[in-house]
C-alpha cells in the first residue's frame, strides 16, 4: 500500500543568513525534495527609480551605489554612460582608464564575496575569512580614490570626480601582483575539495536555451556555455584595446559558475595591470563647463567658473530630449539603465535593469526537484544581492 | 557598422510587419518601433523566431507614465539578439483602463517583469500565470511609479511599543516635502555647442 504524503510549506528567510539578504522563499517540500519555490522579494525596495525622477542627474548618481552594494562603481558606470550618450560628450582618455580600473576592482570585490560566501553556504568557513581581508584592501583603494569604502559616488557624467592619488596606482599594481597567489590559495581550498564538489557539481544545471529564455546574463549565461560578455561584444570605454579572455562554462551547474568567477578574477587582474601600464596623463573629467564643475583654483579667479559652479550645483545640467538604453557588464551580469529625458535637469524616467532580478526569477525552475540543502548552494551561485533585485 | 545592421533590420521589420509597425526610427544608435497592443504576440514571436532577427532574450520591460496623454502608459520591450549582436526597442502605448497580452508563453522571463510593471503602474496583463504585486509591501495600495503618486507615499510603518508590533500610519511630515524648482527659465546660449558641432563636422569632413 502506498502511503499518502502531504507536502509541507517552509518559510526560508527573510532573516536566514544563507538567503544573502532579505529573501523570503516559500518552499513546498515533499520530504526533503523541493516541489516549488516562490521567492517573495521587495523587502529592501526603496523606490530608487521614483527617487531618481525627483533628482538632478548629479544627485541621482549616488543611488546607484546603493543598488549592488558590493560593486558600487559598476552601477554608476551604467548611469554615467547613459547620460553621456544623451549629452553626446566625450570622456577624457585618462578618465576612461580610471573607470575601467575601478570597474574591474568592483568585479573582484563582488566575485570574492560571492565565491567565498558560496563556500560558506556549503560549509567552508575559511575562504570567507581569507577573502574578506582582500576585499578590505580593495575597499581602501575605493576610499583613497573617492573618500568612502562602499558608497563611492565617484563617477560623474563626463569622467570621474577627482584624479587618483599618485601612490594609489603603485599600490593597486602591488596588489595585482600579489592577488593571483590569493586566488590560488582560495582555489586550493575549494576547487578540488571533495565536499565543495559534492555540494556544487551537477546542482542547479541551466541549459543554454533556458539561460537565454530566462534572460540570464553574465556568469549565469557564460556558465551555461554561451560566450557573451558585453565588454567584448559591445565594448564600451577602452575594453576594445585590452587583452583579456572570457571564461565560459560547460555544464551550467553551480561548480562551473564558481570556476568562471575564479577565472574572471584572474582576467580582471590582468586588465587592471594593462590599464596601469598604459594609464595616460591628462584631465579626468570633461572640460565642458556646462557639464563638469570647474577646478577649485579656477573658482577663485574666474567669474565664468563661479557661474558654472553655481549653476551646476543648483540647476544641474540639462540633458537633451531622448531615450537611451545603456548596459555594462557588471560582475553579476548585464546591468542596464533605460533613461528617458524630457530635456529638463531631471530624468523623466530611469528604469534600472538589474541582472539579479532575472536570475532570482528562475529560482523555481532551478531548484525544483533538488533537495532542501541545495537551496543555499543554488542561491549562492546565483550571486544575488538584494540591493539591486529590490531596487 | 552597427548602424548599417540596424538600418537593414529596420527595413526588414518594416517590410515583414508592414501593416503592424506604426512608426520606426533610429536614434542614438538604437532602433525603436511602435506597434498596436493587439499585435504584440505576433510581433514578438516574429522577432524571436525570424532567422534574420533571432532576438532570443527579453532584456527588460519598461513602463512609462505620461499622464497628460490620451493613452497614458507606454511599455517599452527591450530585446537582445546574441547572434547578430543587436538590440531593439518595441514601444506600445496603452490606456489607463486597457490591458495587454502577457508574453510569458514566449519569454518565461517576462513573468516578473510584467509583475513589476503591474505593481508600479497597474497595467493588467491578460493570461499572466500569477499577476501579483512583487516589489511593494503586502497589502500595498496604489501604483507608486505613476506620476500622480506622491514621492512620500500615503502610509508609513513603525514599531509600536504599545502594541508590540509594526503598525501602519498615514504619513505625517514635520515639514512639507519641498521640491525646489531650480530650473532656469532661460534657455541659455547655444553658441558653444554649435561651434563645437561645426568643428567636429569639419574634422569629419
Amino acid at each position: 500500500m502506498k502511503k499518502k504524503t502531504k507536502s509541507m510549506s517552509l518559510n526560508f528567510g527573510p532573516q536566514h543568513p544563507a538567503a544573502h539578504g532579505v529573501l523570503r522563499l516559500i518552499l513546498e517540500l515533499d520530504g526533503e525534495v523541493v516541489e516549488k519555490a516562490d521567492p517573495h522579494i521587495g523587502l529592501l525596495h526603496r523606490g530608487t527609480e521614483k527617487l531618481i525622477e525627483q533628482k538632478t542627474y548629479t544627485q541621482a548618481l549616488p543611488y546607484f551605489d546603493r543598488l549592488d552594494y558590493v560593486a558600487p562603481m559598476n552601477q554608476e558606470h551604467a548611469f554615467a554612460l547613459a547620460a553621456e550618450k544623451l549629452l553626446d560628450i566625450e570622456v577624457p582618455i585618462r578618465a576612461k582608464y580610471i573607470r575601467v580600473i575601478f570597474c574591474e576592482i568592483g568585479r573582484i570585490l563582488s566575485h570574492i564575496l560571492n565565491v567565498t560566501t558560496q563556500a560558506l553556504d556549503v560549509g567552508a568557513l575559511t575562504p570567507s575569512l581569507w577573502g574578506f581581508e582582500e576585499r578590505e584592501t580593495l575597499m581602501t583603494f575605493y576610499e583613497r580614490a573617492s573618500g568612502s569604502r562602499l558608497h563611492a559616488n565617484y563617477f560623474r557624467t563626463g569622467g570621474v570626480h577627482q584624479d587618483i592619488p599618485l601612490k594609489l596606482v603603485d599600490d593597486i599594481e602591488q596588489f595585482c601582483k600579489s592577488f593571483p597567489k590569493i586566488i590560488d590559495d582560495l582555489e586550493g581550498l575549494l576547487t578540488d575539495n571533495r565536499i565543495f564538489k559534492q555540494r556544487n557539481v551537477d546542482i542547479g544545471i541551466v541549459s543554454k536555451q533556458d539561460a537565454l529564455d530566462y534572460s540570464f546574463s553574465g556568469v549565469m549565461l557564460r556558465g551555461s556555455g554561451v560566450p557573451w560578455d558585453l565588454r567584448r561584444s559591445q565594448p564600451y570605454e577602452i575594453y576594445k584595446d585590452l587583452d583579456f579572455k572570457i571564461p565560459v562554462g560547460k555544464n551550467g551547474d553551480c561548480y562551473d559558475r564558481y570556476l568562471c568567477r575564479i577565472e574572471e578574477m584572474r582576467e580582471s587582474v590582468k586588465i587592471i595591470l594593462q590599464c596601469i601600464e598604459r594609464l595616460p596623463k591628462g584631465p579626468v573629467i570633461s572640460v565642458d563647463g556646462k557639464i563638469a564643475p570647474p577646478k577649485r583654483d579656477e573658482l577663485k579667479q574666474s567669474m565664468e567658473a563661479l557661474i558654472h559652479h553655481f549653476k551646476l550645483f543648483t540647476e544641474g545640467y540639462r540633458v537633451p530630449k531622448g531615450n537611451i538604453y545603456s548596459a555594462v557588464e557588471a560582475p553579476k551580469g548585464e546591468f542596464g539603465v533605460y533613461l528617458i529625458s524630457d530635456g529638463s535637469n531631471k530624468p523623466y524616467r530611469c528604469k534600472i535593469r538589474a541582472p539579479g532580478f532575472s536570475h532570482l526569477q528562475a529560482m523555481d525552475y532551478l531548484i525544483r526537484g533538488h533537495m532542501l540543502a541545495d537551496v543555499p548552494a543554488v542561491l549562492g551561485s546565483l550571486d544575488i544581492v538584494f540591493g539591486e533585485v529590490d531596487r | 557598422m552597427i548602424n548599417n545592421n540596424l538600418q537593414t533590420l529596420e527595413k526588414l521589420i518594416n517590410s515583414e510587419l508592414a501593416n503592424k509597425v506604426k512608426f520606426s526610427r533610429i536614434n542614438n544608435n538604437e532602433l525603436l518601433f511602435e506597434i498596436n497592443k493587439e499585435d504584440i504576440l505576433e510581433v514578438i514571436q516574429f522577432l524571436k523566431s525570424n532567422d534574420k532577427c533571432k532576438f532570443k532574450q527579453l532584456i527588460d520591460i519598461v513602463g512609462v507614465d505620461y499622464p497628460e496623454d490620451e493613452r497614458r502608459f507606454q511599455l517599452i520591450y527591450l530585446f537582445l539578439s546574441h547572434e547578430y549582436n543587436l538590440r531593439i526597442k518595441l514601444l506600445i502605448k496603452i490606456g489607463e483602463k486597457q490591458s495587454i497580452h502577457s508574453v510569458v508563453k514566449i519569454f518565461p522571463s517576462a513573468n516578473w517583469m510584467e509583475r513589476e510593471v503591474f505593481d508600479m503602474y497597474g497595467i493588467k496583463f491578460n493570461n499572466h500565470p500569477d499577476l501579483r504585486r512583487i516589489l511593494t509591501d503586502y497589502g500595498f495600495k496604489g501604483h507608486p511609479l505613476r506620476k500622480d503618486f506622491p514621492l512620500t507615499g500615503f502610509n508609513e510603518v513603525r514599531y509600536s511599543e504599545k502594541d508590540k508590533k509594526v503598525i501602519y500610519e498615514p504619513v505625517k511630515l514635520e515639514q512639507n516635502y519641498r521640491n525646489f524648482d531650480f530650473e532656469s527659465p532661460w534657455e541659455g546660449t547655444n553658441y558653444i555647442k554649435e561651434i563645437k558641432k561645426s568643428e567636429t563636422n569639419e574634422k569629419k569632413n
